[in-house]
């Protein structure tokens, strides 16, 4: 019985010819993740075990993203905590303010992440990586703490669901609608505990922001990790941003799957996941006049270059629409110096919106951009659970960056194709 | 290892944002956190619950952030045991984690209403429904997880050199 790629790499990792799903390894990790709110919990618990050093000073990585720049006294204790802590155990990848960008879009800009990695990260998004071919998936704090202390983590072998894709997407559709089409389609736990393995010929008209987009929001489908066949796009993006050389690990011709999706990539439409659950997928045949307050573009699932081209490109010329607030998060610096030099700042300040500095903040309802009671709000985001962004009488509503810019220049939620007249 | 206590039920999908509001993740204090314990979903949770306490919940219990917060609330909060249809991974791990004790079991899920008294043997995978006198069988642990809640949790696993 062959193994799927995520099998080949846990087995890889655990020092085994072979594993099978249900069976519990030990894994040596690649690099170890925590973010300003989880890892003060981490290094508490790694304080326990009286270790002077990480396992790797080279592969823990901490960074300040989610109430940074702190936006009160306590998220300046904890990233204070974290910046201390890397201070003393020489922890070379410390992203601070003025370095930090949103995690899961830091991580692959800077090089930290290859093609057969194993990665863990105190944060569920981790799950962005697979993007890149490597199996990487969220953990929580202790995890993280035994992951400094010994360089290993304990993982359940997943089983796996395959998602063969197919044709090419169309105009103004991303990478996004595929993902919250697929979550419509198979629930948020229609991958509960298991690998989302992409591949297909469609992969071919995915760009890496559409791949680390939809391998992002894995986790809102419950699964333990996404993963990406890797291609040409793939390796061009790993040896561009100075990688480490990629290993690359194919499924087996018979890898057993729990099931097997065919997407065709040239049917997804731009969609919407409607509150409170990613899996409240609707297509614009189904959706009325909605009238919104906010729109986000940014956040770890689509602050990148790509979203951020695909929103200017649509608000170029137009005005925000009366009484809609619209902040964009370029997701890190040199998206942020990227989209500058494009010129696309000004397009969207010409428009109307603001433009911050890199950080989490409205994503998980903690600063820059907190909805009231009763307030909308079309976000490019991954959650919209109750309360998510502010008032627990509040509503988000998921999209792409091209959706979320056309309702912002509309007021209500909008397909990029009404406003671009396709 | 045994609990007992009475039953606080909720429904599927219940997730880390409303078991702990993302604004109260500036802090890591245990009893702070329990103080905001299940706010967004039941405000009358903080208030009524007891130590001992036993939650029941349906599908996919835990969903969303990574935040190891939503254990160490409803750990804090005096809660000895959650039993769910399912959970959500990170969640699930989470809790072996840090010993929060946990138990899938769909049937005992269905059969158990808010307030009934439940007694669990996780050893022999036995839940009783105390006010019904109802049972319902729950699998083991798997060994090596077994290994980790025997010994208080994944560090003192490490410390204990269960895990090297």
């Amino acid at each position: 019985m062959g193994m799927t790629m995520t099998q080949k790499i846990l087995a890889a990792h655990a020092g085994l010819e072979k594993v099978q799903a249900g069976q519990l390894i030990l894994a040596d990790l690649d690099l170890v993740l925590g973010n300003d709110i989880t890892s003060p919990v981490a290094i508490k618990e790694f304080a326990k075990l009286g270790k002077d050093n990480v396992f790797d000073k080279n592969k823990v990585t901490m960074v300040m993203d989610h109430f940074a720049p702190n936006k009160d006294i306590k998220a300046a204790e904890q990233c204070k905590m974290c910046r201390d802590f890397c201070g003393e155990k020489e922890i070379t990848h410390f992203y601070d303010v003025g370095k930090m960008g949103i995690e899961h879009a830091l991580l692959p800009e800077k090089g930290l992440v290859t093609a057969g990695n194993v990665v863990i990260g105190a944060d569920s998004h981790t799950c962005t990586y697979g993007a890149l071919g490597a199996f990487s998936t969220g953990v929580g704090s202790t995890d993280m703490a035994c992951g400094m202390a010994i360089g290993k983590a304990w993982f359940k072998v997943p089983s796996a669901v395959k998602f063969e894709l197919k044709g090419c997407l169309r105009q103004y559709v991303s990478g996004k609608d595929v993902i919250l089409h697929i979550i419509g389609k198979i629930g948020v736990d229609g991958a509960l505990y298991r690998s989302m393995e992409f591949t297909g010929e469609g992969l071919a008209s995915l760009n890496m922001a559409d791949r680390l987009c939809i391998a992002n929001m894995a986790i809102e489908a419950g699964a333990k990790n996404g993963i990406f066949e890797v291609d040409d796009i793939t390796l061009d993006y790993i040896r561009e941003h100075g990688g480490a050389e990629p290993v690359i690990f194919k499924a087996d011709d018979d890898a057993v799957y729990d099931e097997v999706i065919t997407i065709d990539l040239d049917n997804i439409e731009p969609t919407v996941a409607f509150p409170h659950l990613p899996e409240n997928a609707k297509t614009f045949d189904e959706i009325g006049d909605i009238k919104i307050d906010q729109v986000v573009i940014g956040s770890c699932t689509n602050g990148r270059l790509e979203d951020l081209v695909a929103a200017a490109d649509i608000m170029r010329g137009h005005k925000c629409a009366e009484n809609v607030r619209v902040i964009i998060i370029p997701a890190t610096q040199q998206i942020y110096l990227d989209a500058m030099e494009m010129g696309l700042l000004r397009t969207f300040i010409e428009c109307g919106a603001v433009v911050s500095t890199p950080t989490c903040g409205p994503c998980l309802g903690g600063y820059m951009g907190i909805l009231a009671e009763g307030e909308r709000a079309v976000t490019t985001t991954n959650r919209n659970f109750v309360g998510r962004m502010g008032h627990v009488g509040s509503e988000v509503y998921l999209a792409s960056p091209a959706t979320a810019a056309a309702s912002a220049i509309t007021g209500k939620i909008t397909s990029p194709w009404e406003v671009m007249c396709l | 290892m045994k609990y007992t206590g009475n039953v606080i039920k909720y429904g599927d999908n219940v997730d880390t944002d409303v078991i702990i509001p993302a604004r109260y993740l500036n802090t890591s204090d245990h009893n702070e956190l329990a103080s905001h314990c299940m706010e967004d979903l039941d405000k009358t949770f903080v208030s009524r619950v007891q130590q001992g306490d036993i939650i029941t919940a349906g599908q996919n219990f835990g969903c969303g952030s990574s935040r190891e917060h939503a254990p160490i609330a409803i750990k804090a909060s005096g809660v000895s045991l959650v039993i769910a249809k399912s959970f959500a991974r990170i969640f699930y791990r989470n809790s072996i984690n840090i010993g929060l004790a946990i138990v899938e079991c769909p049937e005992a899920v269905d059969g158990i209403s808010e307030g009934d008294k439940v007694e669990a043997d996780l050893d022999s995978g036995i839940i009783r429904n105390l006010t019904t006198g109802k049972e319902y069988k729950t699998e083991p642990f798997p060994e090596f997880v077994q290994k980790i809640i025997e010994n208080g949790g994944l560090m003192q696993s490490i410390a204990n050199g269960i895990i090297a």
